[in-house]
């Protein structure tokens, strides 16, 4: 494919609001989990939580939208100059020409799982605060975006699990391409709910400490939530742009089914394998030309061990891997863009980020995980989703000349 | 009103059609309904098994996932094509509403026990899961949420893959009725959905060529005859029918499809 630059990038997890907290919690290693205190649940689980979201507001104009998951699409859009990028995209290309594709999994499911406890007991109604169109249904946070900014082209939500914003980056890049728009708004937003924590529950697959990929003790994962937001473009296609100017592009993208089992992945990874070689042969490149990959790494038993396979078949011992789950937690159908972000200030700040919270390495797997942070020029980095349904992308990112 | 927006049009074959809705059993009867050759009768909509599926996933699968194996196989078969070799895009409103329900009301129960199938069943790409099981497809497969425009959503999305891939590719564009007291809240009184077969160079099987772009013309494209327009607009994957009236009549159009507001997508038809 060809390369599109990321021109502005923005991420919002429990480590902080944007990018700076994201970058000091890596350079420092630390985690933000935290025992389960989401509402009422009462799971023996770790969290990490994104502070204040229950304090924001949205615009009097689209209050129809208040709600814990679009409240933190609006807070992390406000990040970093994010949103003043957007708009002079607008004002360059036209409200027609910027897309939007974002990807979630639970959207504003949490009112409604809250409506349910106040049905009317004797019609069985739901209480009048539920609203389907602006809360509850997946496209809600696509839909006020584009009411936010005004914008009248391309929006879409791609809500494929845990792998929805990482297919964003390929849905908009081939947009992108066709001609259809000249520049997209993508990036993943998912917020806590019930659904997931007494889902996940139920699968056995919560952990009971703070999530530990790769380590020989992991036990399961954490669950978190995150927004995170990128700016696609075609290089210097900003009219205020530097030539010299070292960026952040996202170089080629590759997405495959695993057509294996719907909550387990394929025991010796091979979609996840074939996504990562797509994302390759797209960019252009071999597989040891990738500097750091950023894991799925879930720490789950089962993901880390086939994910681990497909890795280590395809780039050997050798390659730094980490998964930073450890620091945020899985923000599910935001995981995608939160990762793409984070590769992005690896790519900048040349920083391998070495994982948190894991302590023995599972040598069973055999991957170069790295437990400490190393500092190093990148130049290229491979970042992996997948998600319940057998769905896999890997997408590949590396920094201008 | 409508100002000229400079936008790129992309060009795609279809190649085969899947049809499933309320009183339409399949695309051969549909094509005799939508040529006015039979009489359109609202029924509700009859789901077939999902023999492809292996019997543990068969015996898990809800009626959307039946819905979705229906449409995927009726399409495959009429372009005489091989599931497996076929990347999807799915695009739907919104998730499975029984589902939806049921975990709703386990939580609002006080010991919130979620059964883990409802739980890998409640997400949104749960039919295209089954679908690359059924198919055993390892290729790519995107699913859309688009509230209202589920169809154009997924035609749009689906013909710039074919462009940018240069193989075929299946389109699976459906909704599935809700049970109260989510119905309410969201009106989508059954299950239906349009399939397609889409390839950029036209093929054996080719019923049309179709040119697509967004443009702020409207209104929507209305069906001939109150039950079909009916039809039309009670489920939003159904947005599709005016498009596969003119394939079952093989007749060149240029059609206006809901998107989202202001936006439309426009659809020239011309018959292969």
């Amino acid at each position: 494919m060809d390369a599109l630059e990321l021109t502005s990038y923005t991420a919002t997890t429990c480590l902080g609001r944007g990018l700076d907290a994201q970058l000091v919690a890596l350079r420092h290693q630390s985690s933000h989990l935290h025992p389960c205190d989401f509402g009422d649940a009462a799971i023996d689980t770790w969290v990490g939580t994104v502070a204040g979201i229950d304090e924001i507001r949205l615009p009097a104009a689209l209050s129809a939208y208040e709600c814990r998951n679009i409240r933190l699409a609006y807070l992390g859009l406000q990040m970093d100059g994010f949103e003043q990028a957007v708009q002079a995209a607008i004002r360059q290309y036209g409200a027609h020409r910027v897309g939007v594709f974002v990807g979630t999994s639970n959207a504003g499911i949490l009112e409604t799982e809250l409506g349910y406890r106040q049905r009317d007991p004797i019609t069985g109604a739901l209480p009048p605060g539920v609203n389907y169109e602006a809360r509850h249904s997946t496209y809600s946070v696509v839909s006020f975006i584009r009411r936010y900014f005004q914008l009248s082209g391309v929006s879409v939500v791609i809500s494929t699990a845990c792998s929805s914003s990482a297919k964003t980056f390929a849905a908009a890049s081939r947009m992108i391409s066709q001609g259809i728009i000249d520049a997209a708004i993508v990036g993943g937003v998912d917020s806590l709910c019930y659904t997931t924590l007494y889902g996940f529950s139920s699968l056995e697959l919560t952990s009971r400490q703070a999530c530990r990929p790769y380590d020989a003790h992991r036990s399961g994962l954490s669950l978190g939530e995150g927004a995170a937001f990128a700016l696609l473009e075609r290089p210097a296609s900003q009219p205020d742009s530097q030539p010299d100017r070292a960026a952040v592009c996202l170089l080629g993208y590759g997405e495959t089914s695993d057509a294996h089992h719907m909550s387990s992945p394929h025991p010796q990874g091979l979609g996840a394998k074939m996504a990562m070689e797509q994302a390759l042969s797209s960019a252009g490149l071999q597989p040891s030309d990738i500097d750091y990959i950023n894991l799925h790494g879930t720490a789950t038993l089962s993901n880390d061990l086939a994910e681990g396979r497909a890795v280590l078949e395809l780039f050997g011992a050798q390659t730094a891997c980490s998964s930073t789950k450890g620091h945020t937690g899985h923000t599910l159908g935001a995981a995608g863009a939160v990762e793409a972000i984070l590769c992005a200030l690896a790519l900048k700040h040349g920083i391998k980020p070495g994982g948190a919270n894991t302590q023995v390495l599972d040598t069973t797997i055999g991957i170069n995980y790295l437990l400490k942070n190393e500092h190093a020029g990148l130049r290229y980095a491979l970042s992996n989703s997948f998600g319940f349904g057998g769905s896999n992308c890997a997408l590949v990112f590396g920094m201008t000349p | 009103m409508s100002a000229p927006l400079k936008i790129g049009k992309l060009s795609a074959w279809i190649e085969a059609v899947g049809l499933l809705a309320p009183g339409i059993p399949d695309w051969t009867t549909g094509a005799k309904i939508l040529r006015a050759e039979l009489p359109y009768q609202n029924a509700p909509t009859l789901l077939p098994l999902p023999q492809s599926l292996p019997a543990a996933e068969r015996r898990r699968a809800s009626r959307v996932i039946k819905l979705c194996i229906a449409l995927g196989t009726e399409a495959i078969q009429n372009a005489g094509l091989t599931a497996q070799n076929l990347a999807s895009v799915f695009s739907a409103s919104n998730g499975d509403g029984h589902n939806i329900h049921a975990i709703c009301e386990a939580l609002a129960q006080p010991d919130r026990m979620v059964s883990p199938t409802r739980f890998h069943n409640s997400v949104h790409n749960a039919a295209s899961g089954y679908w690359s099981i059924a198919a055993a497809s390892m290729q790519a497969s995107t699913v859309l949420a688009a509230f209202d425009a589920t169809f154009s959503a997924g035609l749009l999305e689906a013909v710039v893959q074919v462009n940018s891939s240069a193989v075929p590719l299946l389109l699976l564009a459906y909704d599935s009725e809700y049970p109260e007291p989510i119905l309410s809240k969201r009106f989508m009184p059954d299950a239906g959905g349009i399939a397609l077969v889409l390839a950029n160079a036209p093929g054996a099987h080719c019923l049309a060529r179709i040119e697509i772009s967004l443009s702020q013309e409207g209104p929507p494209s209305p069906m001939d005859g109150a039950a079909l327009e009916s039809l039309r607009r009670s489920i939003p994957a159904l947005e599709g029918l005016p498009l596969l009236a003119h394939l079952a009549r093989g007749t060149a159009a240029s059609l206006s499809l809901r998107y989202f507001a202001p936006t439309h997508l426009t659809v020239e038809i011309q018959p292969c």
